[in-house]
């Protein structure tokens, strides 16, 4: 019998690494995705045919009751709101694993080895760092708690001071297995982190937290892989927290930050003055002027940002689209690495508006292309076509790889307002002489445009 | 009993590179659903989680390990419908053009 489960095992780890492969292209990644279902199932099964599980009820009972939640908010969620909802689900792994090994604490109290209680301690707090992180972004996310970094005196020094206190009481519950109080000591502290870590990022640096929190989950899987002597559980747990870290990685580099500056920097609370004696003026247009100047357009790269997924406007983007490829006109998206909350946000949101992959180009197969473009379109973007980036060495954007919107003929800009974006940085692009401001909600502008364009 | 520890390091440090080679070839057009299905495979958790549930052992052991089933099946089932949802728009377009 126990040979068949840990072969099982061994397949379940084959189909998850098959899936994996298989998100590589857009054509195979559904299939991946179903080999990764099929995978857990035969873990699953694999698990409840050991002999250990003495009790159906509550094993029935739990999956039911998560099947249940878990269907309604996959059916429910819209993709605007992919971000919070991914958040929520790496908290909720985080939290499972950090149960999961609290549950095997109680279950061999005394007598522990030290790897299994420092693989217990590591699972319990990554994993409850990862619950209440995830957490605060996912209310961030939603609304529920103001996106702004939120920052205190001296936050660096609690940070320092309350990890302090976790090593003590690691080392003391490592000494003392047998003191359980130790060990709650060490689940407050770690939940108590996640909160004080994630609480002072911006809404706009989310893609890294989410993804670091992403990688997180998967690490105290694998922790709890270790204290349960559970391969399926290490393999997948490392899985997950290579993909988080790449990811993480690659947003890092698109922000041309650092992990730490991202986590301890807190950018945007510093509000950079402004210089306010040369402040420009901006010249609102009326859709109008703008539908005139594509109408005359030959090519036109639209650049979505976070405002088109708040306006929820990519199916009116997508229309314009389409009224503008009939009208003979060459479109195409240009799509930065953080455009969007999450990494590949704006993606989803024009899959989900039937936007040919074929039209998404990246921020390096693009780039170049923009002095060659009439129209650079912006929907609900700002710092990612801010010049400043690379030209001014006193801003905090500096350095970061942006689209060279500005380099187009002409700059069409949907915007809310003029405020700054995630960076508190003013936008020297809105008062560009070939700019036109397009002021009001992106999904209005947008169904303007399209009636003016038909007309 | 340090063997199996030594085997589960070795198991451990592989598949973060097998990680690291599979999922840097993965386009950042697929990268939100790339997030929510590693994110799905996480739940695997799930498996520690039932034997907890039901070996039957202390209350309390019963009481955390059912209460980390029902948060990683939500993870499982919820990370994969969703990733689908979103793979089968990606999909779709290819019909299309």
């Amino acid at each position: 019998m126990k040979t068949i489960i840990v072969l099982a095992y061994l397949l379940s780890s084959v189909l998850f690494i098959l899936g994996l492969k298989n998100l590589s292209s857009p054509k195979t990644a559904r299939r991946g995705n179903l080999f990764a279902m099929i995978a857990m199932l035969i873990a699953i099964i694999a698990t409840l045919i050991k002999n250990e599980i003495v009790d159906f009820t509550f094993i029935i009972t739990g999956l039911i009751i998560g099947s249940t939640i878990g269907v309604i908010i996959a059916r429910k969620v819209s993709m605007t709101a992919m971000p919070q909802m991914v958040a929520l689900f790496n908290g909720l792994g985080g939290g499972a694993s950090a149960f999961v090994a609290l549950a095997e604490y109680y279950r061999l109290t005394g007598g522990l080895k030290p790897h299994i209680i420092i693989s217990m301690i590591i699972s319990i707090f990554v994993g409850a760092v990862t619950l209440t992180g995830s957490l605060v972004a996912f209310g961030k996310l939603q609304g529920i708690i103001k996106s702004a970094p939120i920052v205190f005196k001296a936050q660096r020094f609690l940070n320092i001071l309350i990890f302090t206190l976790f090593l003590i009481a690691g080392v003391l519950l490592i000494t003392n297995p047998a003191n359980n109080a130790y060990l709650l000591a060490i689940l407050a502290i770690a939940m108590i982190l996640g909160i004080l870590l994630v609480i002072p990022i911006g809404g706009a640096d989310m893609p890294v937290v989410i993804s670091l929190l992403n990688s997180c989950s998967g690490l105290a899987a694998a922790a709890t892989g270790f204290v349960l002597s559970n391969n399926i559980l290490i393999i997948c747990g490392a899985l997950v927290g290579a993909s988080g870290m790449i990811l993480t990685r690659i947003m890092c580099k698109a922000m041309n930050r650092s992990v730490s500056n991202i986590i301890f920097g807190a950018v945007g609370t510093i509000s950079k003055d402004i210089k306010k004696d040369d402040k420009q003026k901006v010249i609102a247009y009326t859709e109008e002027d703008a539908s005139m100047m594509l109408e005359n357009a030959q090519t036109v790269i639209i650049i979505p940002g976070y405002g088109l997924a708040v306006a929820q406007a990519q199916f009116a983007l997508q229309e314009l689209v389409k009224t503008l490829i009939n009208n003979g006109i060459n479109v195409r998206y240009a799509i930065h690495p953080v455009a969007g909350r999450m990494p590949g946000h704006m993606n989803v949101l024009l899959a989900e508006a039937n936007v040919s992959y074929d039209l998404l180009f990246d921020l390096g197969d693009i780039n170049n292309d923009f002095q060659n473009t009439d129209v650079a379109l912006v929907v609900g973007a700002n710092d990612v076509v801010n010049p400043s980036a690379r030209a001014d060495k006193d801003s905090p954007l500096f350095g970061m790889p942006i689209l060279n919107a500005d380099q187009a003929k002409s700059v069409i800009i949907c915007k809310r307002s003029l405020s700054p974006g995630f960076s508190g940085v003013d936008n020297e692009l809105f008062y560009n002489k070939k700019t036109m401001m397009i002021f009001g909600d992106a999904k209005d502008s947008i169904n303007e445009l399209i009636k003016l364009l038909k007309t | 009993m340090i063997d199996l520890l030594l085997i589960a390091l070795y198991i451990f440090v592989l598949a973060v590179f097998v990680g690291f080679e599979t999922i840097t070839k993965v386009p950042p057009l697929l990268h939100t659903p790339l997030m929510s299905g590693t994110n799905a495979i996480s739940g695997i958790t799930l498996v520690g989680a039932l034997i907890s549930a039901g070996a039957g052992h202390s209350t309390l052991s019963t009481l955390l390990g059912t209460l980390a089933v029902i948060i990683a099946t939500i993870n499982v089932v919820g990370g994969f419908l969703v990733t689908d949802r979103m793979l089968e728009m990606f999909k779709k377009k290819k019909k299309e053009s």
